[in-house]
């Protein structure tokens, strides 16, 4: 972004606490204005709390909250232009899909007529103008999720606010609605805030995700930084699959650092300033290749324990000689050599493939 | 589908139990039978029969009963027939008093309900609980002591004449308010019940949805809050205006000769030997004529609230 993007939710040292319990340890971040917003992290971690912060629903026990500029967390929910869809969708069961539909814009004292001819059009973007006087009982559980949707976003909230949306469809639909969602972000322009405990729905949708345990923020970034350069060991393990592996850090020069796993092999990689001691190294399984031969005299000796076969890829076990087990995915075509179980290899890593963490 | 979970409508098994399906309906239909169809047509015959002045009933067919109740033909029977207002009033002064009832217990028996329901779980019970404690004391009692709590020098007067509220105690006994006072005390917890069962299966993400759809609280509760709940409202009215309706114990000990009600008019024909037992009959069978249109419309008014499934 070549100009200061516009911050449109800018939560300050908030903080949550029920009784002597904390939920929120002092969380700060920035949404920016028509950012496809992720909170990501496993149940517990303090994400929905946060969102129901920000929607007016639980109140924040110190710190604050922004939206463009002005503070909000004091104000009850139906002061807040800003609107959710939630969990299980809470679509009104005695009214329409239209009359949910436009039950927001008739709170803001809209005319009926305008109300509805508003509500049509977000029926419209989201597929469902056929259904407009069905009850939602009598829609399945992705055209009810549409509605939750369209009425979300019929009052045009300054920032959305999306509750673990799609939890509660099937994995075709869940993937299609991902897509949808995402069009939808765009074409509106509105501010996504996506909470999931989904890392792969993450990875999809967002601009950016924060990554959130245990109350904190763990990283904050781009899908693509937080994949490759995971700040943790937290990070690294939630998103995607990887390889942790305990190392002894015996040297560190020219921002490289000699990494001595089991067996007294030793991996090198990037070392941030300090480094020293042990650590962990994360090493992504796409990111090593196996060969019969160590012609880079660097490659780590192995033996293969197991090879699983997972569709487009395979995924190989393997024990390092005197050290831990890994896995390596070796894509399932025809450049690609598998190695019997039992056959003896050497494992090469790619450049910048180990990652050093050091907590 | 041997052992499967839902049995919807006459599936495989409803088939196997086929031949002992009515047998076995036996002991619900003697019940009605005996405990409701039998007296109902009992009411229903003895309303068509002429009276025998000393409590009971000549066999021989007659309309009088309902003549006396809807006719004035004068005191000896020859003038010709007037509209007999007497009883007409009785019965609606009888409606209007537990329709009157029934509105004080619904203002004050939803947010009780609504209060309780919104308690932590664990505490429900306990409100509940003390909500019903008075009703183990005998209707009797606790209507007589109303009559006491309400009477010039009782409690009541004494406490706001104390407090300087009122310059000369409220004459508040054998008044309509009293008898309304009364029926409301007697039927509350009919009406904070159901409306309690309803609340508590009431979603409160619902309101969270109103909140966040810019509703204020007031516009939540009509709009939202209040339809979802409206099955447990109308089931609490009706609980509270049909024994409301005939109730004899308030209107005599609170209300007086001036506020007689159907109750008490149909009592009357039945005690001791001024009775006329084909008029009260005729008088139960018109009364439960009206509580059967007041059904039909607040089903009717239920399956609407409730819409398509």
């Amino acid at each position: 972004m070549s100009q200061v993007a516009e911050i449109a939710v800018d939560v300050q040292n908030a903080v949550k606490r029920y009784g002597d319990f904390t939920a929120l340890k002092s969380i700060s971040l920035g949404v920016y204005h028509n950012e496809f917003f992720t909170l990501l992290g496993p149940s517990g971690c303090g994400k929905t709390t946060l969102l129901r912060m920000i929607a007016g629903f639980e109140d924040v026990t110190e710190g604050a909250i922004f939206l463009f500029g002005t503070e909000i967390d004091a104000l009850p929910p139906n002061k807040r232009p800003v609107n959710t869809v939630f969990q299980n969708y809470a679509l009104f069961p005695h009214m329409t899909v239209l009359e949910n539909a436009s039950f927001g814009l008739e709170m803001l004292g809209k005319s009926r007529a305008e109300a509805k001819a508003r509500a049509g059009e977000m029926l419209e973007l989201v597929q469902l103008s056929q259904f407009a006087s069905r009850k939602p009982a009598q829609l399945s559980g992705g055209q009810q999720q549409r509605v939750a949707l369209a009425r979300a976003l019929a009052p045009s909230p300054k920032v959305l606010l999306l509750d673990e949306p799609l939890s509660a469809l099937d994995l075709k639909l869940r993937k299609a609605m991902q897509i949808e969602l995402k069009h939808i972000q765009r074409e509106t322009g509105i501010t996504f805030i996506f909470v999931t405990h989904d890392q792969e729905e993450a990875l999809t949708m967002s601009d950016r995700i924060a990554v959130m345990s245990a109350g904190e923020l763990q990283q904050l970034g781009a899908p693509r930084e937080i994949y490759e350069h995971p700040q943790n060991r937290f990070v690294a393990d939630f998103i995607g699959e990887t390889n942790l592996i305990e190392v002894t850090i015996s040297e560190v020069a020219d921002g490289r650092a000699k990494c001595r796993i089991g067996g007294g092999h030793v991996i090198e990689c990037d070392a941030p300033g300090q480094a020293s001691g042990s650590a962990c190294l994360s090493v992504r399984p796409e990111r090593m290749v196996l060969s019969a031969g160590n012609a880079s005299g660097i490659a780590v000796p192995a033996r293969v324990v197991e090879n699983i076969f997972v569709g487009t890829d395979i995924a190989t076990w393997l024990k390092v000689d005197g050290g831990p087990e890994i896995s390596v995915r070796i894509s399932n075509s025809a450049r690609s050599t598998i190695f019997e179980p039992g056959a003896n290899v050497f494992v090469n890593f790619e450049a910048g493939a180990a990652r050093l963490l050091m907590d | 589908m041997a052992g499967g979970g839902v049995q919807k409508g006459r599936g495989p098994v409803s088939e196997t139990y086929a031949p002992v399906r009515y047998p076995l309906l036996v002991p619900a239909w003697a019940v009605l039978l005996v405990f409701v169809a039998a007296p109902v047509a009992m009411m229903l015959v003895y309303s068509f029969l002429t009276k025998e002045f000393r409590g009971g009933v000549i066999w021989e067919f007659s309309l009088a009963a309902y003549d006396q109740f809807f006719f004035d033909r004068g005191l000896f029977g020859d003038e010709p027939p007037r509209i007999e207002w007497t009883y007409i009033t009785i019965f609606w002064r009888s409606i209007w008093q537990a329709g009157l009832a029934t509105l004080l217990s619904l203002l004050i028996g939803f947010p009780t309900a609504y209060f309780i329901a919104t308690r932590p779980k664990d505490t429900r019970a306990i409100w509940v609980f003390l909500i019903t404690i008075p009703y183990w004391v005998n209707l009797l009692i606790r209507t007589v002591s109303m009559r006491f709590l309400l009477r010039e020098q009782g409690p009541l007067n004494d406490t706001l004449l104390a407090l300087g509220v009122l310059d000369e105690p409220l004459r508040l006994i054998n008044t309509n308010l009293a008898v309304q006072l009364g029926l409301f005390y007697s039927y509350l917890p009919f009406m904070v019940l159901p409306i309690y069962a309803a609340v508590e299966r009431y979603n409160f993400t619902y309101s969270e949805a109103a909140a966040d759809l810019y509703a204020t609280k007031w516009a939540t509760l009509r709009r939202v809050v209040l339809p979802a709940v409206k099955p447990g409202v109308i089931a609490g009215c009706i609980l509270v205006f049909v024994p409301s309706l005939g109730a004899f114990l308030a209107p005599d000990l609170l209300g007086g000769a001036k506020n007689f009600m159907i109750g008490s008019l149909i009592e009357e024909q039945f005690k001791g030997n001024a009775g006329n037992w084909p008029f009260g009959a005729a008088a139960s069978m018109i009364l439960l004529t009206l509580v059967l249109i007041a059904l039909l419309v607040a089903t009717s008014l239920q399956r609407r609230a409730e819409g398509p499934r």
